[in-house]
Protein backbone atom coordinates (compact mmCIF):
# COMPACT_ATOMS: atom_id res chain seq x y z
CA UNK A 1 0.00 0.00 0.00
CA UNK A 2 1.16 3.52 -0.73
CA UNK A 3 0.23 6.03 1.93
CA UNK A 4 0.54 9.78 1.53
CA UNK A 5 0.32 11.99 4.60
CA UNK A 6 0.04 15.79 4.61
CA UNK A 7 2.05 16.12 1.43
CA UNK A 8 3.02 19.63 0.38
CA UNK A 9 4.79 20.87 -2.71
CA UNK A 10 5.43 24.56 -3.16
CA UNK A 11 6.85 26.52 -6.03
CA UNK A 12 7.67 29.93 -4.63
CA UNK A 13 4.68 30.89 -2.52
CA UNK A 14 2.22 28.78 -4.43
CA UNK A 15 1.28 25.39 -3.06
CA UNK A 16 0.82 23.09 -6.02
CA UNK A 17 0.05 20.17 -3.77
CA UNK A 18 -1.46 21.43 -0.54
CA UNK A 19 -1.60 19.13 2.47
CA UNK A 20 -2.74 16.04 0.59
CA UNK A 21 -3.37 12.75 2.38
CA UNK A 22 -4.58 9.68 0.58
CA UNK A 23 -3.66 6.11 -0.14
CA UNK A 24 -3.27 3.83 -3.11
CA UNK A 25 -4.72 0.43 -2.30
CA UNK A 26 -3.17 -2.76 -3.63
CA UNK A 27 -4.83 -4.66 -6.45
CA UNK A 28 -6.80 -1.72 -7.77
CA UNK A 29 -6.66 0.93 -10.46
CA UNK A 30 -6.66 4.31 -8.79
CA UNK A 31 -7.33 7.30 -11.04
CA UNK A 32 -6.33 10.85 -10.22
CA UNK A 33 -8.64 13.32 -11.92
CA UNK A 34 -9.10 17.06 -11.85
CA UNK A 35 -8.64 20.16 -13.97
CA UNK A 36 -5.29 21.32 -15.34
CA UNK A 37 -3.02 22.56 -12.61
CA UNK A 38 -4.77 20.59 -9.88
CA UNK A 39 -1.47 19.00 -8.86
CA UNK A 40 -2.17 15.45 -10.06
CA UNK A 41 1.06 14.95 -11.96
CA UNK A 42 3.08 16.64 -9.23
CA UNK A 43 1.56 14.29 -6.70
CA UNK A 44 2.40 11.26 -8.80
CA UNK A 45 5.92 12.52 -9.40
CA UNK A 46 6.50 12.99 -5.69
CA UNK A 47 5.21 9.51 -4.88
CA UNK A 48 7.63 8.07 -7.42
CA UNK A 49 10.53 10.24 -6.09
CA UNK A 50 10.99 12.07 -9.40
CA UNK A 51 10.65 15.40 -7.62
CA UNK A 52 11.33 16.16 -3.96
CA UNK A 53 8.52 17.09 -1.59
CA UNK A 54 8.51 20.15 0.63
CA UNK A 55 6.72 18.56 3.51
CA UNK A 56 4.76 15.49 4.51
CA UNK A 57 5.37 11.79 4.32
CA UNK A 58 5.08 9.09 1.70
CA UNK A 59 5.07 5.47 2.85
CA UNK A 60 5.54 2.65 0.42
CA UNK A 61 4.72 -0.65 2.08
CA UNK A 62 5.13 1.05 5.44
CA UNK A 63 8.59 2.47 4.75
CA UNK A 64 9.17 6.17 4.17
CA UNK A 65 10.32 7.05 0.66
CA UNK A 66 13.66 8.56 1.73
CA UNK A 67 14.58 5.37 3.56
CA UNK A 68 14.27 3.33 0.40
CA UNK A 69 17.39 2.44 -1.49
CA UNK A 70 17.21 3.59 -5.14
CA UNK A 71 17.59 0.17 -6.70
CA UNK A 72 15.17 -1.55 -4.33
CA UNK A 73 12.64 1.15 -4.97
CA UNK A 74 13.02 0.65 -8.72
CA UNK A 75 12.00 -2.97 -8.18
CA UNK A 76 8.97 -1.87 -6.17
CA UNK A 77 7.50 1.06 -8.04
CA UNK A 78 7.70 2.21 -11.64
CA UNK A 79 6.60 5.47 -13.20
CA UNK A 80 5.91 6.33 -16.80
CA UNK A 81 5.58 10.03 -17.46
CA UNK A 82 4.38 11.62 -20.63
CA UNK A 83 7.45 13.82 -20.59
CA UNK A 84 9.96 11.04 -20.19
CA UNK A 85 9.39 9.97 -23.71
CA UNK A 86 12.83 9.82 -25.06
CA UNK A 87 14.45 10.73 -28.31
CA UNK A 88 17.26 8.23 -28.29
CA UNK A 89 17.25 5.52 -30.90
CA UNK A 90 16.69 2.16 -29.28
CA UNK A 91 14.83 -0.85 -30.58
CA UNK A 92 11.73 -1.98 -28.71
CA UNK A 93 13.64 -4.98 -27.43
CA UNK A 94 16.50 -2.84 -26.16
CA UNK A 95 14.08 -0.49 -24.41
CA UNK A 96 12.21 -3.35 -22.76
CA UNK A 97 15.54 -4.90 -21.72
CA UNK A 98 16.36 -1.71 -19.85
CA UNK A 99 13.29 -2.44 -17.73
CA UNK A 100 15.47 -5.12 -16.16
CA UNK A 101 18.16 -2.59 -15.30
CA UNK A 102 17.37 -2.45 -11.56
CA UNK A 103 17.89 -6.22 -11.36
CA UNK A 104 20.95 -6.75 -13.51
CA UNK A 105 22.45 -3.31 -14.29
CA UNK A 106 22.06 -4.09 -17.97
CA UNK A 107 23.84 -7.44 -18.08
CA UNK A 108 20.87 -9.65 -18.77
CA UNK A 109 20.71 -13.09 -17.21
CA UNK A 110 18.54 -15.90 -18.54
CA UNK A 111 15.83 -14.96 -16.10
CA UNK A 112 15.92 -11.32 -17.23
CA UNK A 113 15.62 -12.39 -20.87
CA UNK A 114 12.61 -14.47 -19.95
CA UNK A 115 10.93 -11.42 -18.39
CA UNK A 116 11.76 -9.34 -21.46
CA UNK A 117 10.30 -11.97 -23.78
CA UNK A 118 7.16 -12.24 -21.68
CA UNK A 119 6.67 -8.48 -21.57
CA UNK A 120 7.11 -8.19 -25.32
CA UNK A 121 4.63 -10.93 -26.10
CA UNK A 122 2.21 -9.64 -23.45
CA UNK A 123 2.13 -6.31 -25.28
CA UNK A 124 1.98 -8.09 -28.66
CA UNK A 125 5.15 -6.46 -29.92
CA UNK A 126 7.00 -9.63 -30.91
CA UNK A 127 6.90 -9.03 -34.67
CA UNK A 128 8.20 -5.47 -34.42
CA UNK A 129 10.62 -5.95 -31.52
CA UNK A 130 13.66 -4.98 -33.60
CA UNK A 131 12.13 -1.75 -34.89
CA UNK A 132 13.51 1.52 -33.58
CA UNK A 133 11.27 3.65 -31.37
CA UNK A 134 11.33 6.54 -33.85
CA UNK A 135 9.83 4.27 -36.51
CA UNK A 136 6.75 3.49 -34.42
CA UNK A 137 3.31 5.04 -34.27
CA UNK A 138 2.18 6.73 -31.05
CA UNK A 139 0.18 3.71 -29.96
CA UNK A 140 2.98 1.26 -30.62
CA UNK A 141 5.43 3.46 -28.77
CA UNK A 142 3.17 3.69 -25.74
CA UNK A 143 2.85 -0.09 -25.77
CA UNK A 144 6.64 -0.38 -25.91
CA UNK A 145 7.01 1.83 -22.83
CA UNK A 146 4.41 -0.17 -20.98
CA UNK A 147 6.22 -3.37 -21.99
CA UNK A 148 9.31 -1.91 -20.37
CA UNK A 149 7.37 -1.23 -17.18
CA UNK A 150 6.02 -4.79 -17.26
CA UNK A 151 9.57 -6.15 -17.61
CA UNK A 152 10.53 -3.99 -14.65
CA UNK A 153 8.01 -6.16 -12.80
CA UNK A 154 7.14 -3.76 -10.00
CA UNK A 155 4.25 -4.14 -7.64
CA UNK A 156 3.17 -0.53 -8.18
CA UNK A 157 2.82 1.01 -11.61
CA UNK A 158 2.29 4.75 -11.89
CA UNK A 159 1.35 6.32 -15.20
CA UNK A 160 1.06 10.00 -15.93
CA UNK A 161 -1.52 10.55 -18.66
CA UNK A 162 -0.96 7.25 -20.46
CA UNK A 163 -3.63 8.09 -23.04
CA UNK A 164 -2.17 11.37 -24.14
CA UNK A 165 -2.04 11.64 -27.93
CA UNK A 166 -3.69 8.28 -28.46
CA UNK A 167 -6.81 7.70 -30.53
CA UNK A 168 -9.87 5.88 -29.11
CA UNK A 169 -8.84 2.46 -30.30
CA UNK A 170 -5.39 2.68 -28.75
CA UNK A 171 -6.71 4.31 -25.59
CA UNK A 172 -9.09 1.41 -25.07
CA UNK A 173 -6.29 -1.01 -25.80
CA UNK A 174 -4.03 0.57 -23.18
CA UNK A 175 -6.77 0.73 -20.54
CA UNK A 176 -7.65 -2.93 -21.11
CA UNK A 177 -4.00 -3.81 -20.64
CA UNK A 178 -3.89 -1.85 -17.38
CA UNK A 179 -7.04 -3.63 -16.27
CA UNK A 180 -5.50 -7.02 -17.00
CA UNK A 181 -2.29 -6.03 -15.22
CA UNK A 182 -4.39 -5.55 -12.12
CA UNK A 183 -6.84 -8.43 -12.59
CA UNK A 184 -4.47 -11.08 -13.99
CA UNK A 185 -1.04 -10.16 -12.67
CA UNK A 186 -2.09 -8.66 -9.35
CA UNK A 187 -0.40 -5.30 -9.91
CA UNK A 188 -1.43 -2.00 -8.40
CA UNK A 189 -1.94 0.78 -10.92
CA UNK A 190 -2.28 4.52 -10.35
CA UNK A 191 -2.91 6.85 -13.27
CA UNK A 192 -3.41 10.51 -13.93
CA UNK A 193 -6.14 10.74 -16.50
CA UNK A 194 -8.11 13.52 -18.16
CA UNK A 195 -10.84 11.63 -19.95
CA UNK A 196 -13.48 11.26 -17.27
CA UNK A 197 -15.28 8.46 -19.09
CA UNK A 198 -12.16 6.33 -19.27
CA UNK A 199 -11.72 6.91 -15.56
CA UNK A 200 -15.34 5.94 -14.98
CA UNK A 201 -15.22 2.74 -17.02
CA UNK A 202 -11.87 1.35 -16.00
CA UNK A 203 -10.91 2.46 -12.52
CA UNK A 204 -11.82 1.09 -9.10
CA UNK A 205 -11.05 4.14 -7.06
CA UNK A 206 -10.93 7.81 -7.96
CA UNK A 207 -9.16 10.69 -6.26
CA UNK A 208 -10.44 14.08 -7.39
CA UNK A 209 -8.12 17.05 -6.97
CA UNK A 210 -8.52 20.75 -7.48
CA UNK A 211 -6.09 23.56 -6.67
CA UNK A 212 -3.73 21.15 -4.96
CA UNK A 213 -6.33 19.78 -2.60
CA UNK A 214 -8.35 16.58 -2.61
CA UNK A 215 -11.98 17.54 -3.17
CA UNK A 216 -13.31 14.04 -2.81
CA UNK A 217 -12.13 10.48 -3.10
CA UNK A 218 -13.90 7.18 -3.12
CA UNK A 219 -14.99 4.23 -5.20
CA UNK A 220 -15.71 5.08 -8.81
CA UNK A 221 -19.47 5.04 -8.23
CA UNK A 222 -19.28 7.72 -5.57
CA UNK A 223 -17.16 10.10 -7.58
CA UNK A 224 -18.86 9.78 -10.96
CA UNK A 225 -21.72 11.80 -9.64
CA UNK A 226 -23.24 14.96 -11.03
CA UNK A 227 -22.68 17.06 -7.94
CA UNK A 228 -19.09 15.99 -7.35
CA UNK A 229 -17.98 16.43 -10.94
CA UNK A 230 -19.65 19.80 -11.27
CA UNK A 231 -17.86 21.04 -8.21
CA UNK A 232 -14.51 19.85 -9.58
CA UNK A 233 -14.77 21.07 -13.15
CA UNK A 234 -17.21 24.01 -12.87
CA UNK A 235 -19.25 22.87 -15.87
CA UNK A 236 -22.61 21.14 -16.17
CA UNK A 237 -22.68 17.35 -16.18
CA UNK A 238 -25.31 14.82 -17.15
CA UNK A 239 -24.54 11.25 -16.15
CA UNK A 240 -26.20 8.33 -17.94
CA UNK A 241 -26.11 4.63 -17.20
CA UNK A 242 -25.23 2.86 -20.42
CA UNK A 243 -24.63 -0.90 -20.29
CA UNK A 244 -23.62 -0.74 -16.64
CA UNK A 245 -21.17 2.05 -17.29
CA UNK A 246 -21.65 5.55 -16.01
CA UNK A 247 -21.07 7.87 -18.91
CA UNK A 248 -20.67 11.60 -18.41
CA UNK A 249 -22.04 14.03 -20.93
CA UNK A 250 -20.59 17.48 -20.58
CA UNK A 251 -20.32 18.80 -24.10
CA UNK B 1 29.31 -2.65 -40.10
CA UNK B 2 30.84 -5.81 -38.76
CA UNK B 3 33.38 -5.57 -35.97
CA UNK B 4 35.49 -8.15 -37.78
CA UNK B 5 35.90 -6.00 -40.89
CA UNK B 6 36.69 -2.91 -38.84
CA UNK B 7 39.29 -4.88 -36.96
CA UNK B 8 40.91 -6.21 -40.13
CA UNK B 9 40.95 -2.69 -41.63
CA UNK B 10 42.61 -1.37 -38.49
CA UNK B 11 45.33 -4.02 -38.68
CA UNK B 12 46.02 -3.37 -42.37
CA UNK B 13 46.23 0.38 -41.77
CA UNK B 14 48.45 -0.16 -38.73
CA UNK B 15 50.89 -2.24 -40.73
CA UNK B 16 51.02 0.28 -43.56
CA UNK B 17 51.49 3.07 -41.03
CA UNK B 18 54.57 1.35 -39.66
CA UNK B 19 56.13 1.00 -43.07
CA UNK B 20 55.40 4.50 -44.40
CA UNK B 21 58.01 7.12 -43.77
CA UNK B 22 61.07 8.90 -45.06
CA UNK B 23 63.33 6.07 -44.01
CA UNK B 24 62.38 3.07 -46.03
CA UNK B 25 61.80 0.03 -43.90
CA UNK B 26 60.75 -3.31 -45.22
CA UNK B 27 59.73 -6.53 -43.60
CA UNK B 28 63.12 -7.99 -44.49
CA UNK B 29 64.88 -5.42 -42.33
CA UNK B 30 63.01 -6.69 -39.34
CA UNK B 31 63.74 -10.29 -40.22
CA UNK B 32 67.46 -9.54 -40.62
CA UNK B 33 67.55 -7.46 -37.45
CA UNK B 34 68.76 -4.30 -39.16
CA UNK B 35 69.48 -2.41 -35.97
CA UNK B 36 69.12 1.11 -37.35
CA UNK B 37 65.77 0.45 -38.83
CA UNK B 38 64.44 -1.44 -35.86
CA UNK B 39 65.46 1.53 -33.73
CA UNK B 40 63.38 3.80 -35.95
CA UNK B 41 60.47 1.45 -35.56
CA UNK B 42 60.74 1.33 -31.80
CA UNK B 43 61.51 4.99 -31.24
CA UNK B 44 59.23 6.61 -33.75
CA UNK B 45 56.91 4.52 -35.88
CA UNK B 46 55.43 2.26 -33.21
CA UNK B 47 54.95 5.02 -30.61
CA UNK B 48 53.26 7.04 -33.32
CA UNK B 49 50.96 4.17 -34.22
CA UNK B 50 50.07 3.45 -30.61
CA UNK B 51 49.36 7.08 -29.80
CA UNK B 52 47.16 7.45 -32.88
CA UNK B 53 45.16 4.38 -31.98
CA UNK B 54 44.74 5.42 -28.35
CA UNK B 55 43.88 9.01 -29.25
CA UNK B 56 41.42 7.84 -31.91
CA UNK B 57 39.69 5.46 -29.52
CA UNK B 58 39.74 7.96 -26.66
CA UNK B 59 38.38 10.94 -28.57
CA UNK B 60 35.62 9.03 -30.33
CA UNK B 61 34.47 7.38 -27.11
CA UNK B 62 34.54 10.77 -25.39
CA UNK B 63 32.27 12.06 -28.13
CA UNK B 64 29.96 9.10 -27.75
CA UNK B 65 29.67 9.65 -24.00
CA UNK B 66 29.03 13.37 -24.42
CA UNK B 67 26.34 12.83 -27.02
CA UNK B 68 24.71 10.21 -24.86
CA UNK B 69 24.61 12.22 -21.63
CA UNK B 70 23.78 15.57 -23.23
CA UNK B 71 21.18 13.87 -25.44
CA UNK B 72 22.39 15.83 -28.41
CA UNK B 73 24.02 14.44 -31.51
CA UNK B 74 26.16 17.49 -32.14
CA UNK B 75 27.82 17.79 -28.77
CA UNK B 76 31.41 16.64 -28.47
CA UNK B 77 34.55 17.79 -26.69
CA UNK B 78 35.06 20.26 -29.56
CA UNK B 79 31.58 21.73 -29.34
CA UNK B 80 31.17 21.67 -25.56
CA UNK B 81 34.02 23.96 -24.53
CA UNK B 82 36.03 20.99 -23.23
CA UNK B 83 38.97 21.43 -25.56
CA UNK B 84 39.07 25.22 -25.34
CA UNK B 85 39.06 24.99 -21.57
CA UNK B 86 41.86 22.45 -21.64
CA UNK B 87 43.77 24.88 -23.85
CA UNK B 88 43.31 27.63 -21.28
CA UNK B 89 44.61 25.17 -18.70
CA UNK B 90 47.70 24.55 -20.81
CA UNK B 91 48.30 28.31 -20.99
CA UNK B 92 47.92 28.69 -17.25
CA UNK B 93 50.40 25.89 -16.68
CA UNK B 94 52.81 27.53 -19.14
CA UNK B 95 52.58 30.86 -17.33
CA UNK B 96 52.50 29.75 -13.71
CA UNK B 97 54.27 26.41 -13.70
CA UNK B 98 56.83 26.80 -16.44
CA UNK B 99 59.11 24.00 -15.38
CA UNK B 100 56.52 21.46 -14.31
CA UNK B 101 56.33 17.96 -15.75
CA UNK B 102 53.87 17.02 -18.51
CA UNK B 103 51.85 15.11 -15.93
CA UNK B 104 51.35 18.28 -13.88
CA UNK B 105 50.47 20.25 -16.99
CA UNK B 106 48.00 17.55 -17.85
CA UNK B 107 46.39 17.77 -14.42
CA UNK B 108 45.96 21.54 -14.74
CA UNK B 109 44.53 21.17 -18.24
CA UNK B 110 42.22 18.49 -16.86
CA UNK B 111 40.93 20.70 -14.05
CA UNK B 112 40.12 23.40 -16.59
CA UNK B 113 38.56 20.92 -19.01
CA UNK B 114 36.31 19.50 -16.28
CA UNK B 115 35.24 22.97 -15.14
CA UNK B 116 34.54 24.12 -18.69
CA UNK B 117 32.49 21.04 -19.48
CA UNK B 118 30.53 21.32 -16.22
CA UNK B 119 29.84 24.94 -17.03
CA UNK B 120 28.50 23.90 -20.42
CA UNK B 121 26.34 21.15 -18.91
CA UNK B 122 24.93 23.61 -16.38
CA UNK B 123 24.05 26.05 -19.17
CA UNK B 124 22.50 23.14 -21.04
CA UNK B 125 20.28 22.34 -18.05
CA UNK B 126 18.97 25.89 -17.95
CA UNK B 127 18.24 26.27 -21.65
CA UNK B 128 14.60 25.66 -22.40
CA UNK B 129 15.01 25.78 -26.17
CA UNK B 130 16.61 22.39 -26.80
CA UNK B 131 17.17 22.62 -30.52
CA UNK B 132 19.70 20.10 -31.83
CA UNK B 133 21.81 22.71 -33.57
CA UNK B 134 21.32 25.51 -31.06
CA UNK B 135 22.95 23.54 -28.22
CA UNK B 136 26.32 22.90 -29.91
CA UNK B 137 26.31 26.52 -31.09
CA UNK B 138 26.08 27.58 -27.46
CA UNK B 139 28.97 25.24 -26.71
CA UNK B 140 31.03 26.72 -29.51
CA UNK B 141 30.26 30.25 -28.35
CA UNK B 142 31.30 29.38 -24.82
CA UNK B 143 34.40 27.76 -26.28
CA UNK B 144 35.21 30.90 -28.27
CA UNK B 145 34.86 33.08 -25.20
CA UNK B 146 37.25 30.86 -23.29
CA UNK B 147 39.53 30.77 -26.32
CA UNK B 148 39.63 34.56 -26.52
CA UNK B 149 40.65 34.72 -22.87
CA UNK B 150 43.42 32.27 -23.68
CA UNK B 151 44.55 34.35 -26.65
CA UNK B 152 44.52 37.54 -24.62
CA UNK B 153 46.81 36.17 -21.94
CA UNK B 154 48.93 34.35 -24.48
CA UNK B 155 49.60 37.73 -26.15
CA UNK B 156 50.27 39.40 -22.87
CA UNK B 157 52.84 36.82 -21.85
CA UNK B 158 54.23 36.33 -25.32
CA UNK B 159 53.12 32.73 -25.53
CA UNK B 160 51.02 32.78 -28.68
CA UNK B 161 53.44 30.72 -30.74
CA UNK B 162 54.11 28.46 -27.85
CA UNK B 163 50.48 27.70 -27.26
CA UNK B 164 49.61 27.18 -30.89
CA UNK B 165 52.51 24.82 -31.40
CA UNK B 166 51.39 22.93 -28.31
CA UNK B 167 47.93 22.52 -29.63
CA UNK B 168 48.39 21.89 -33.31
CA UNK B 169 47.37 18.26 -33.49
CA UNK B 170 50.48 16.56 -34.71
CA UNK B 171 51.85 13.06 -34.44
CA UNK B 172 55.17 13.73 -36.14
CA UNK B 173 56.73 14.69 -32.84
CA UNK B 174 55.47 11.57 -31.13
CA UNK B 175 58.52 9.57 -30.15
CA UNK B 176 59.35 7.23 -27.35
CA UNK B 177 59.27 9.09 -24.06
CA UNK B 178 56.82 11.74 -25.20
CA UNK B 179 53.54 9.93 -25.58
CA UNK B 180 53.33 7.52 -22.65
CA UNK B 181 50.96 9.81 -20.76
CA UNK B 182 48.32 8.69 -23.25
CA UNK B 183 48.30 5.25 -21.65
CA UNK B 184 46.33 6.76 -18.78
CA UNK B 185 43.35 6.92 -21.09
CA UNK B 186 43.24 3.13 -21.43
CA UNK B 187 41.73 2.54 -17.96
CA UNK B 188 39.35 5.44 -18.67
CA UNK B 189 38.16 3.72 -21.83
CA UNK B 190 37.67 0.54 -19.81
CA UNK B 191 35.55 2.44 -17.29
CA UNK B 192 33.53 3.81 -20.20
CA UNK B 193 32.89 0.23 -21.33
CA UNK B 194 31.75 -0.77 -17.85
CA UNK B 195 29.47 2.25 -17.59
CA UNK B 196 28.06 1.91 -21.12
CA UNK B 197 24.66 0.70 -19.92
CA UNK B 198 24.44 3.43 -17.32
CA UNK B 199 25.24 6.11 -19.89
CA UNK B 200 22.48 4.78 -22.12
CA UNK B 201 19.98 4.97 -19.25
CA UNK B 202 21.19 8.48 -18.39
CA UNK B 203 20.65 9.34 -22.05
CA UNK B 204 16.97 8.53 -21.59
CA UNK B 205 16.68 11.45 -19.19
CA UNK B 206 16.52 12.24 -15.52
CA UNK B 207 13.03 10.87 -14.88
CA UNK B 208 13.71 7.69 -16.77
CA UNK B 209 16.93 7.15 -14.84
CA UNK B 210 15.17 7.72 -11.53
CA UNK B 211 12.51 5.20 -12.49
CA UNK B 212 15.21 2.60 -13.12
CA UNK B 213 16.99 3.42 -9.87
CA UNK B 214 20.03 5.02 -11.51
CA UNK B 215 21.86 7.83 -9.75
CA UNK B 216 21.61 10.26 -12.66
CA UNK B 217 23.87 13.01 -11.40
CA UNK B 218 26.62 10.63 -10.43
CA UNK B 219 26.64 8.97 -13.84
CA UNK B 220 26.64 12.39 -15.54
CA UNK B 221 29.61 13.48 -13.45
CA UNK B 222 31.54 10.30 -14.13
CA UNK B 223 30.90 10.81 -17.84
CA UNK B 224 32.12 14.39 -17.77
CA UNK B 225 35.24 13.44 -15.81
CA UNK B 226 36.11 10.66 -18.25
CA UNK B 227 35.61 12.96 -21.23
CA UNK B 228 37.59 15.81 -19.72
CA UNK B 229 40.46 13.53 -18.68
CA UNK B 230 40.77 11.87 -22.06
CA UNK B 231 40.52 15.23 -23.85
CA UNK B 232 43.23 16.79 -21.72
CA UNK B 233 45.50 13.78 -22.15
CA UNK B 234 45.14 13.96 -25.91
CA UNK B 235 45.62 17.73 -25.96
CA UNK B 236 48.80 17.53 -23.91
CA UNK B 237 50.40 14.69 -25.80
CA UNK B 238 49.12 15.11 -29.34
CA UNK B 239 47.28 18.41 -29.59
CA UNK B 240 43.85 19.38 -30.74
CA UNK B 241 42.12 16.91 -33.01
CA UNK B 242 38.90 18.51 -34.19
CA UNK B 243 35.67 16.76 -35.20
CA UNK B 244 36.81 13.25 -34.37
CA UNK B 245 34.56 12.96 -31.31
CA UNK B 246 31.71 14.40 -33.30
CA UNK B 247 31.57 12.46 -36.52
CA UNK B 248 32.62 8.97 -35.50
CA UNK B 249 29.85 8.39 -32.90
CA UNK B 250 27.34 9.92 -35.31
CA UNK B 251 28.27 7.59 -38.13
CA UNK B 252 28.07 4.58 -35.83
CA UNK B 253 24.76 5.54 -34.23
CA UNK B 254 23.12 6.13 -37.60
CA UNK B 255 23.62 2.45 -38.31
CA UNK B 256 23.37 0.97 -34.85
CA UNK B 257 21.07 3.13 -32.74
CA UNK B 258 21.93 4.58 -29.37
CA UNK B 259 22.44 1.51 -27.24
CA UNK B 260 25.92 2.37 -26.06
CA UNK B 261 26.85 -1.15 -25.06
CA UNK B 262 26.19 -2.27 -28.60
CA UNK B 263 28.08 0.48 -30.38
CA UNK B 264 30.99 1.40 -28.13
CA UNK B 265 33.33 -1.16 -29.72
CA UNK B 266 32.43 -0.01 -33.22
CA UNK B 267 32.97 3.60 -32.22
CA UNK B 268 36.38 2.80 -30.76
CA UNK B 269 37.51 0.85 -33.83
CA UNK B 270 36.17 3.35 -36.34
CA UNK B 271 37.75 6.23 -34.43
CA UNK B 272 41.15 4.58 -34.55
CA UNK B 273 40.73 3.70 -38.23
CA UNK B 274 39.67 7.22 -39.20
CA UNK B 275 42.51 8.89 -37.35
CA UNK B 276 45.07 6.45 -38.70
CA UNK B 277 43.76 6.95 -42.21
CA UNK B 278 44.03 10.73 -41.88
CA UNK B 279 47.53 10.39 -40.50
CA UNK B 280 48.70 8.17 -43.35
CA UNK B 281 47.09 10.54 -45.84
CA UNK B 282 48.90 13.49 -44.28
CA UNK B 283 52.17 11.64 -44.52
CA UNK B 284 51.96 10.66 -48.18
CA UNK B 285 50.22 13.69 -49.66
CA UNK B 286 53.37 15.83 -49.88
CA UNK B 287 55.87 13.07 -49.25
CA UNK B 288 58.56 13.27 -47.86
CA UNK B 289 57.05 16.17 -45.89
CA UNK B 290 53.99 15.97 -43.68
CA UNK B 291 50.69 17.76 -43.36
CA UNK B 292 49.67 17.99 -39.71
CA UNK B 293 46.87 15.66 -38.73
CA UNK B 294 44.60 18.38 -37.41
CA UNK B 295 44.50 19.70 -40.98
CA UNK B 296 43.56 16.41 -42.63
CA UNK B 297 41.09 15.51 -39.89
CA UNK B 298 39.75 19.07 -40.01
CA UNK B 299 39.09 19.01 -43.74
CA UNK B 300 37.66 15.51 -44.00
CA UNK B 301 35.87 15.89 -40.66
CA UNK B 302 34.25 19.22 -41.48
CA UNK B 303 32.93 17.87 -44.76
CA UNK B 304 31.36 14.91 -42.99
CA UNK B 305 30.10 17.25 -40.25
CA UNK B 306 28.40 19.49 -42.81
CA UNK B 307 26.82 16.45 -44.39
CA UNK B 308 25.52 15.30 -41.01
CA UNK B 309 24.16 18.78 -40.25
CA UNK B 310 22.21 18.92 -43.50
CA UNK B 311 21.01 15.38 -42.98
CA UNK B 312 20.05 16.11 -39.36
CA UNK B 313 18.05 19.11 -40.44
CA UNK B 314 15.96 17.03 -42.82
CA UNK B 315 14.87 14.42 -40.28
Amino acid sequence: MIEVKNLIKQYGNKSVVDNVSTQITNGKITSFIGPNGAGKSTLLSMISRLIPKNNGEIFIDGKELVQWNNTDLAKKISILKQSNHINIRLTIRELVSFGRFPYCQGNLTKEDIRYVDEAISYMKLKDIEHKYLDQLSGGQRQRAYIAMIIAQNTEYILLDEPLNNLDMKHSVQIMKILRSLVDDLGKTVAIVIHDINFASCYSDYIVALKDGKIIKEGNTNEIINKKVLESIYDIDFTIEDIENNKICVYF
Amino acid sequence: MKKRYLFITLIILSLSSIFIGVKEISLLDILYFNEDKIQILLLSRIPRLISIIIAGIGMSISGLIMQQISRNKFVSPTTAATIDSAKLGVLVSLILFTASSPLKKMMIAFIFAVSGTFLFMQILKRIKFKNTIFIPLIGMMLGSIIDSITTFFAYKYDLVQNISSWLQGDFSMTIKGRYELLYISIPLVIIAFIYANKFTVAGMGEDFSANLGLNYNRVMNIGIVIVALISSLVIITVGKIPFLGLIIPNIVTIFQGDNMKKNIVHTALLGAIFLLFCDILGRIIIFPYEVSISLTVGIIGSLIFLYLLVRGNKS
